[in-house]
């Protein structure tokens, strides 16, 4: 693929604000999506002729759905705290990657159309008509965020430029202006129920190779079950997690936890895909449509427990939105989330995270494990940015931060965290979430990476960290394929899982 | 009665009803636009008593932005506290008799406007100051500190060096709530103050003000983190289950 060069950023000693440089990103563009890949989702292949009218009914359609978009784009003042959060400002430069500079983009536009200020005075407040040259704007430095919420927790109104993305990307798609990378995977889920669309024989191959990976590692016979009914679990992990390195070694680790506590589990090749990359976009339906797999799965086996492995989004929606979308969870009194509530054991949290899972099980006991089989490893942790700031583990606040933490202290002995500002609610994304994980955004990847692969090149300096543990499979994707560019071994780079997997005593 | 006093009290009336009418929108749009998920960032308050307790620290004491910039924090804090003590302590135009707790703000409030304009300033240094914040600011930004610290100077003139007439000026004020013209009295800092001030309540609604009601409906910090254990669907969003 022709990617073009570009400088990777030096890592100082901290992480420095640079000054601003007009433009410099203004090239990146994301692949646009294939005629076919768009109206397979039900929108415009090519940018329609009345796009401009299109694009404000749905901004119009969007400020009517969402309370958030609305009160998001009234509320800034400018102040400038968000200014200096965004990871792909700090890596790149280029002002449109602020936070508040990529809401304007929307905003301006917002004020052009919809306020009386702009409609009377365009100049005084910065509104703008809706040119080519504005969407292309939208079109890259939409593309240059990953909906990471960093900057909303810094907000004084708590504005979230992760809804305005959403909404602009939506508005991109509904004229005829989607990205390749994130629709033609929707089209694929939605189709055949995963990200990659690997089929149904082919995952059953790959699950039977790996159960004969693991008997020849350990002389256990450890199975990885696949559409059985009436087990008590169903693990809806991210399909990278059948095939990339090293998510593998993550869904190994899960395994190895539901053996060695007897609980009977399975997947579900009709949902075998966590990740939910309706999220990307604020299409409410697709994000719902993709959802639904997992309810109708878990309805068809009659499982009682469903279980998310380690991904990142895909826990934000499991977490916070599932029970909106597909009833998963409890408090619903309608017969849509009846149906499902009256299936699910209330003994447990509904959806529930493998960490949460394996961690209760360590605590009671109930799975043994034997944290010197790490000693070669000095771990730190990397909070992936949407179970930070969209989620939460356990029933406490912040138990997302606490609960992997205790996690891995459970099962390795050396354990140092990153600065303070680079973890818990501050932590910088990998760089390429939130549909960035392309290769035709490699340039905003790699940069976007540098406050992370910073805080990381500390820990190493100073306390020599060998591991940096994470729950995402796009965190694990992106780390491998660019740390390695700051100089670090992309053998660095994976689960807690897979650390369990080595600790765990298997009988 | 004067053109002068005419022109001023016809314009606080319109003023006023703009804000009002204007505010009542807002916040009744803002209120009946569903919010259809779950989206508080966390860490969250899982109850509802934790989110008042989360919205009353943005609301006093700006916690975000602490988190975020201590010179905007400074600055900022400083015009909204000073900005207060010196509405309470404008009360006393309001009420007959006054009110004994607007009596005992009253001589801080005198002081608060030094502090609210030293915060303007400093907001507004920050914009050609910070190269970031100097790109952001549109000319409307500006103006608006502009208005805010001339409203504050001719405030701080008639406090501090050329009194006005404030006797008269509460029985214009009074007069006015209980639509009963008196006349304003002919003093030109007074007059522009208050020309100001109806400009800015005209504004209001219609400018980044917002921020003020806006704060009490986002929903990245008004809402519960409780989604696994509460069913939240918007009215739009649950016609879509019945079609299952």
């Amino acid at each position: 693929m022709a990617v073009a060069d570009f400088d990777i950023p030096e890592i100082k000693s901290d992480i420095e604000v640079p000054k601003y440089r007009k433009g410099v990103m203004a090239h990146a563009r994301t692949f646009p999506a294939s005629k076919p890949i768009q109206e397979n989702l039900g929108y415009p292949g090519e940018l329609t002729e009345d796009w401009k009218e299109r694009a404000i009914d749905k901004m119009g359609d969007l400020l009517g759905k969402y309370r958030s978009l609305k009160v998001f784009l009234d509320a800034c003042v400018h102040c400038g705290a968000c200014t200096d959060k965004c990871h792909y400002y700090l890596g790149t430069s280029d002002p449109k990657n602020m936070p508040v500079a990529r809401q304007d983009l929307m905003r301006q536009v917002y004020r052009r159309y919809f306020t009386p200020a702009g409609k009377l005075f365009p100049k005084l407040v910065g509104a703008k008509d809706l040119t080519r040259e504005v969407l292309d704007d939208w079109y890259s430095y939409y593309y240059q965020c990953s909906e990471c919420r960093r900057c909303s927790v810094y907000c004084p109104y708590g504005i979230d430029t992760a809804e305005i993305t959403m909404a602009g990307r939506e508005i991109l798609s509904h004229v005829g202006l989607g990205q390749k990378y994130s629709n033609e995977i929707l089209g694929k889920v939605l189709k055949i129920g995963n990200n990659l669309g690997l089929p149904g024989p082919a995952l059953e191959d790959t699950l039977e190779g790996l159960e004969e990976d693991i008997e020849a590692d350990t002389g256990v016979a450890v199975k990885m079950p696949i559409d059985v009914k009436g087990a008590e679990v169903l693990l809806i992990t991210p399909s990278a997690d059948f095939f990339s390195e090293p998510h593998v070694e993550s869904l190994i680790g899960y395994a190895k936890v539901f053996h060695a506590a007897g609980i009977s589990w399975t997947m579900s090749t009709y949902a075998s895909e966590a990740a939910n990359f309706g999220l990307f976009d604020a299409n409410y339906d697709v994000m719902r449509k993709a959802a639904m797999r997992i309810r109708d799965a878990a309805l068809e086996l009659g499982v009682k427990r469903i279980v998310v492995g380690e991904c990142g989004h895909a826990w934000r929606v499991a977490y916070s939105f599932w029970n909106t979308l597909t009833g998963i969870g409890y408090g619903g009194n309608d017969p849509f989330s009846i149906e499902m509530q009256k299936q699910l054991d209330p003994a447990y949290p509904q959806p529930q995270h493998i960490c949460e899972l394996t961690n209760d099980l360590i605590k009671s006991g109930k799975i043994k494990v034997d944290p010197s089989r790490n000693d070669d490893l000095v771990v730190t942790f990397h909070d992936s940015c949407n179970v930070a700031r969209g989620s939460r583990m356990g029933t406490e606040a912040g138990g997302q931060f606490t609960i992997p933490r205790e996690l891995i202290k459970s099962v390795v002995n050396n354990f140092h965290n990153m600065e303070d500002g680079t973890i818990g609610e501050a932590t910088f994304c990998c760089g390429g979430g939130g549909g960035l994980l392309t290769d035709d955004l490699m340039e905003v990847r790699v940069k976007g990476a540098l406050p992370r692969a910073t805080a990381l090149n500390n820990v190493v300096k100073e306390h020599q960290v060998n591991f940096m543990a994470m729950i995402c499979a796009i965190c694990k994707a992106q780390f491998t394929k660019v740390l390695p560019k700051y100089g670090f071994d992309m053998s660095m780079v994976g689960g807690i899982h897979q650390l369990v997997s080595k600790a765990i005593k298997l009988d | 009665m004067s053109t002068v006093t005419m022109i001023y009290a016809g314009m606080f009336y319109i003023a006023t009803l703009l804000l009002a009418v204007g505010l009542i929108y807002k916040i009744f749009d803002y209120s009946r636009t569903p919010a259809p998920l779950v989206i508080p960032t966390t860490p969250a308050p899982t109850t509802r008593t934790g989110v008042a307790y989360r919205m009353a620290k943005e609301v006093v004491v700006f916690e975000s932005l602490f988190k975020s910039n201590k010179w905007i924090w400074v600055f900022g804090f400083l015009f909204h506290f000073g900005l207060l003590l010196v509405l309470a302590r404008h009360l006393r135009y309001f009420t007959q008799p006054v009110w004994f707790w607007v009596d005992i703000v009253q001589p801080f409030g005198k002081y608060a406007s030094i502090i609210m304009v030293l915060g303007l300033a400093g907001l507004w240094a920050r914009r050609f100051l910070v190269d970031r914040v100097r790109y952001i600011s549109t000319p409307s930004d500006h103006l608006m500190l502009l208005l805010l610290i001339a409203i504050g100077v001719s405030g701080m003139l008639m406090t501090f060096v050329s009194h006005t007439d404030i006797i008269a000026l509460k029985e214009f004020v009074l007069g006015l709530m209980y639509l009963d013209v008196q006349p304003l009295p002919q003093d030109g800092i007074l007059m522009v103050h208050l020309a100001l001030v109806a400009l800015l309540m005209v504004i209001f609604p219609v400018s980044k003000l917002l921020h003020a009601p806006g704060l009490f409906f986002s929903p990245t910090r008004n809402q519960v983190d409780n989604p696994r254990e509460h069913r939240h669907v918007a009215a739009w969003a649950a016609r879509l289950d019945q079609n299952n």
